[in-house]
Order: C-alpha cells, then sequence, then structure tokens
C-alpha cells in the first residue's frame, strides 16, 4: 500500500511550526523577563519610576500635551507637503541637462551639499532667531513659520536626493524609447520616467516623513508656544518630572508606528514582484 | 528616382578609444528590408542607434529620405518622429498598460487625439494578436507578446522605416516565431525595414539584402541566398560556418 507522502510531510512541517512557535515563546519571556527583572530590581528603580513613569503626572499633563500634538501634526502636514515639492523641483534642477540650467544645477548640488551636512537644530537656530534678527520688512516672524522653514529647508535637501537616486534608477532605456516614439526630452521625464521614479521612492519618502515627524519637536527650542513637547519640557522643569515628556514620547509614537508599519507594507517584497 | 529611405555615407563612431563603425556605407530603399548579421559587438546596434540619433557618429552623414539628419542643426525629435525603433529589449513602459503604450507617442508627440490613437491601437494589436490584452501591464505579458506591443508601439505613428535591434535575442526559442509573424507582416506591407539580427533564418526569411558587418565594417551585402551560398569574404565564410555549428542558420 503506497504510504500518503504528502500527509506524513504536512505533519512533520506541523510539528516544526509548533517547535518553532514553543522556542520563540520562551526565547521572549526569558529575554523581556530578564531585562525587566534587572531593571525593575536596580537600586535606583524607584526614583527613576517617579522622575519618568509617574502614572498621576502622566494623566495630568495628557491632555494639555494632546492638544498642543495638533500644532504639531499641522507644521508636519505643511512642512511635508513643501518638502515633497522643494525636493522634486530640486532633483529636476540636478538631473536637467540642458546648458541653460547650469546655474540652477550649481545651485541645487550647493544647497543638497549644504544643507544636508547642516545639523537640523542648527538651522533651526540660524533662521528662527537670526531671520527676526535682520529686523528686514516683510520677513516672517513667527518661530512656527521659521521653524517650519528650517525643518523643510532641511528635509527637502534630503528627499531631493532621494528623488534623484529615484531617477538615476529608472534604466536609460525607457528615456530612450520615449526619445524613439517622437517625445521632446523633457516629455520623455515628465510621462515615463518621472512617473516610475516616484513609484520607486515612496518607501524611501516614508522614511524620511518619519523622520521629519519626529523632528517637529526640535522647533520648541525657537519657544513656539503650544507645541506639544515645549508643553511637556515647560511641566517637565516646573515639576522636576520627566513624565510629561513621556507623554508627549507616546504622541510622536502614536504616529510614527504606523507610518512604519506602512512602510513595511508597501516594501514588502510581494509588492515590489507585482 | 526616388532616394532611398535610408543612406548612410561613411559613418565611424567611437566609443572613447573603441572604434565601433569604421566608415559604413548603406542605403535602404523604399519598400526595402535589409538585415544586417555579425558577431556581437560588430556594430550593428550602434548603427541603428546612430540612424534614430540616440547617438552622435563622428563622421560621414546619413539621409533620411534624401535629407541629412546628422547635422547638429536637423531637429533631432522631428527625425525620431519618422523613424520606429524596436529594441531588444523590448523597453515598454511598465508604468503603463498596453494600449497606453502604443498611444503615448501618438498623443503627446503626433497631436492625434486620444480617442483617435485608442482607434488605431486597437485595430494594430488585433493585427499582431494582441486582442484583448489592451489594458494588461508588460509585465504580465510574455516576452514573445511584449515585444509584439513593442513593434506595434514603433509602427503606430507609420513611421517611413522602421528599426529592428535584435528583436528576438532576448526571447525563449518558442516565443521566436509569433515576433517574426509580426516582422513578416509588416513586410508584405511594404513597410521599409533596416533590422540588425545575428539570426541567420531570420535575415534569411525577410530581408531582401543581407550585409554582413565585422569590426565595424560592412564588408559585404547580397541577396540572402547569394551570401549564405558563395560569400565573398574569407570574415563571412568563417562567421557562417560557425552559425552553422551552433545550428543557427
Amino acid at each position: 500500500m503506497p504510504r500518503n507522502r504528502r500527509a506524513e510531510r504536512e505533519a512533520v512541517r506541523r510539528a516544526r511550526a509548533r517547535r518553532g512557535a514553543a522556542i520563540a515563546a520562551v526565547s521572549t519571556i526569558v529575554v523581556l523577563g530578564g531585562l525587566g527583572t534587572l531593571v525593575v530590581t536596580s537600586p535606583g528603580w524607584d526614583e527613576v519610576q517617579q522622575r519618568f513613569f509617574d502614572a498621576d503626572a502622566f494623566a495630568a499633563i495628557f491632555p494639555d500635551v494632546l492638544e498642543a500634538f495638533w500644532l504639531d501634526v499641522r507644521i508636519f502636514m505643511v512642512v511635508e507637503a513643501i518638502v515633497l515639492v522643494l525636493g522634486l523641483l530640486v532633483a529636476m534642477a540636478r538631473t536637467a541637462k540642458s546648458p541653460a540650467f547650469f546655474p540652477l544645477r550649481m545651485l541645487a548640488v550647493v544647497y543638497t551639499d549644504v544643507f544636508r551636512g547642516v545639523p537640523t537644530i542648527l538651522l533651526i537656530y540660524l533662521i528662527g532667531f537670526g531671520i527676526p534678527a535682520l529686523a528686514l520688512e516683510g520677513l516672517p516672524t513667527d518661530p512656527v513659520v521659521l521653524g517650519g522653514i528650517a525643518l523643510a529647508l532641511s528635509y527637502g535637501a534630503y528627499v531631493a536626493e532621494v528623488y534623484r537616486a529615484g531617477l538615476r534608477s529608472i534604466h536609460p532605456g525607457q528615456r530612450e524609447a520615449a526619445l524613439s516614439v517622437g517625445l521632446t526630452e523633457n516629455q520623455a521625464l515628465r510621462h515615463v520616467v518621472l512617473p516610475q521614479a516616484v513609484r520607486r521612492v515612496g518607501p524611501p519618502l516614508l522614511n524620511d516623513f518619519i523622520a521629519l515627524q519626529k523632528d517637529v519637536a526640535l522647533i520648541s527650542i525657537l519657544g513656539v508656544a503650544g507645541e506639544a513637547f515645549r508643553v511637556a519640557q515647560i511641566e517637565a522643569q516646573s515639576s522636576f518630572n520627566y513624565t510629561p515628556l513621556l507623554a508627549a514620547a507616546f504622541l510622536y509614537l502614536c504616529i510614527t508606528i504606523p507610518l512604519a508599519r506602512l512602510l513595511d507594507w508597501w516594501d514588502a517584497p510581494e509588492r515590489a514582484r507585482g | 528616382m526616388n532616394p532611398p529611405v535610408i543612406e548612410i555615407r561613411g559613418v565611424t563612431k567611437s566609443f572613447g578609444e573603441r572604434e565601433v563603425l569604421r566608415g559604413v556605407d548603406l542605403e535602404v530603399a523604399e519598400h526595402e528590408v535589409v538585415a544586417l548579421i555579425g558577431a556581437s559587438g560588430s556594430g550593428k546596434s550602434t548603427l541603428l542607434r546612430c540612424v534614430d540619433l540616440l547617438e552622435d557618429i563622428d563622421d560621414g552623414d546619413i539621409f533620411l529620405d534624401g535629407e541629412v539628419i546628422t547635422d547638429p542643426s536637423v531637429d533631432t525629435v522631428g527625425t525620431r518622429r519618422k523613424l520606429g525603433v524596436v529594441f531588444q529589449a523590448y523597453n515598454l513602459f511598465p508604468h503603463l498598460n498596453v494600449i497606453e503604450n502604443v498611444t503615448l507617442g501618438r498623443i503627446r508627440a503626433g497631436g492625434v487625439s486620444r480617442a483617435e490613437a485608442e482607434e488605431q491601437a486597437v485595430s494594430l494589436l488585433a493585427r499582431f494578436g494582441l486582442d484583448g490584452r489592451e489594458k494588461d501591464r508588460p509585465d504580465n505579458l510574455s516576452g514573445g507578446q511584449q515585444q509584439r506591443v513593442a513593434i506595434a508601439r514603433a509602427f503606430a505613428a507609420r513611421p517611413r522605416a522602421m528599426l529592428l535591434d535584435e528583436v528576438t535575442s532576448a526571447l525563449d526559442p518558442e516565443l521566436v516565431g509569433e515576433v517574426l509573424r509580426a516582422v513578416r507582416d509588416l513586410r508584405s506591407e511594404g513597410v521599409t525595414m533596416l533590422i540588425a539580427t545575428h539570426e541567420m533564418g531570420f535575415a534569411k526569411e525577410v530581408a531582401d539584402r543581407v550585409g554582413f558587418l565585422h569590426e565595424g565594417r560592412l564588408l559585404e551585402i547580397s541577396p540572402p541566398a547569394e551570401l549564405l551560398e558563395s560569400p565573398a569574404e574569407p570574415e563571412t565564410k568563417k562567421f557562417l560556418r560557425r552559425l552553422l555549428e551552433a545550428g543557427r542558420a
């Protein structure tokens, strides 16, 4: 009688999967439990718990921080929109071939080099305090606007490079095929190369969004009233307790973790194949 | 008498130190199909790319319908619109579906309305056995189907001449036939073609004349039967013998 090979194989696979799940569970408990015990039994734990993880302080400040967080979200969304456009324009300026664009190309190179190389926090100081100090008519003085400009300039430089990598990753045969059907260079870029490049850079762009979302907190150094991190910071300084900062951190995570999962989903190999 | 559709005069082309074309002369008359054979690196593809102005030539001239197209002052875009190119790797636009691949050039470069371009494309695709595939993405097609879409795309504007660059080389053997049928179909309509191939069987079947390129020179050109049976040049003999041994003639 022929043995049922399929059933045998499935039984082995099931047994292997059960054993794998058991090992994963045990090792998780051992590692996390061990680390947890180490922290909780440490000599200074009571002190740390009071300073950073005070449940009452958390509950007390959370509504204020949550309300202030709405400003962070708005800043993030506006800056993000500007960054997407600015980055694309800079990337296109850098890849433009025509000699007429030479000065533009130079400018784009200098911009990406300088603004990627300078620490974002320095840029925020420079623009946030420097521009009002010029005392020129018509320039913005609102720290939210200035901080937003600084963030947009900094992230625009990163995103420009992401776009540029995307443009370069499109096979030259695509441009040639577009030219061969009679398109001009600009049409080839717009209808053939760019649409493919933008699709390809989605995941790395999302990665930069996550970084930008939490860097919005940096503009608190300009003394932006009503910004989540700033609100938490003031409370922390007056109460000598860091828990409010954790409340702010919790809110940042509420945005960045879903973005990270979205990124994983977008970047998944089965999607890349499709 | 009409001037040849394509006329190549003393064309040279180097990539850095490497001379790829060392003075090529060739004419392709109206309704004529000329195939170029030769080993990899003999310059066949480069010559086609020079005709479509995808490469700048160093010396010599190329004429289309009697007018020089390789002067720097000539409008390259206008010239390319009179030629249709099919690439070895198909180079279809992966973000567009089949019919959009065929109509993009007609709409953006040919100034044809979308409705008219689509109507033409549907009948052209049907002619190459691709009816019902209009909305598919190139990724979902076999190599042979992709190459037939590429032929339809290149032919959509009814170019003065078609340039076919190794159109069967990337295909599995069983898919070659369907692409050959499409090329034969163009030939029966009297489409002028310049073909680069190392598939002697293909050259024999569709070409009026077959030229042998060797190290950037056109060593000889004659009707396929003649070239096959009594090649004049020893290099041609050597090349044909190698093809025979590889079972590709």
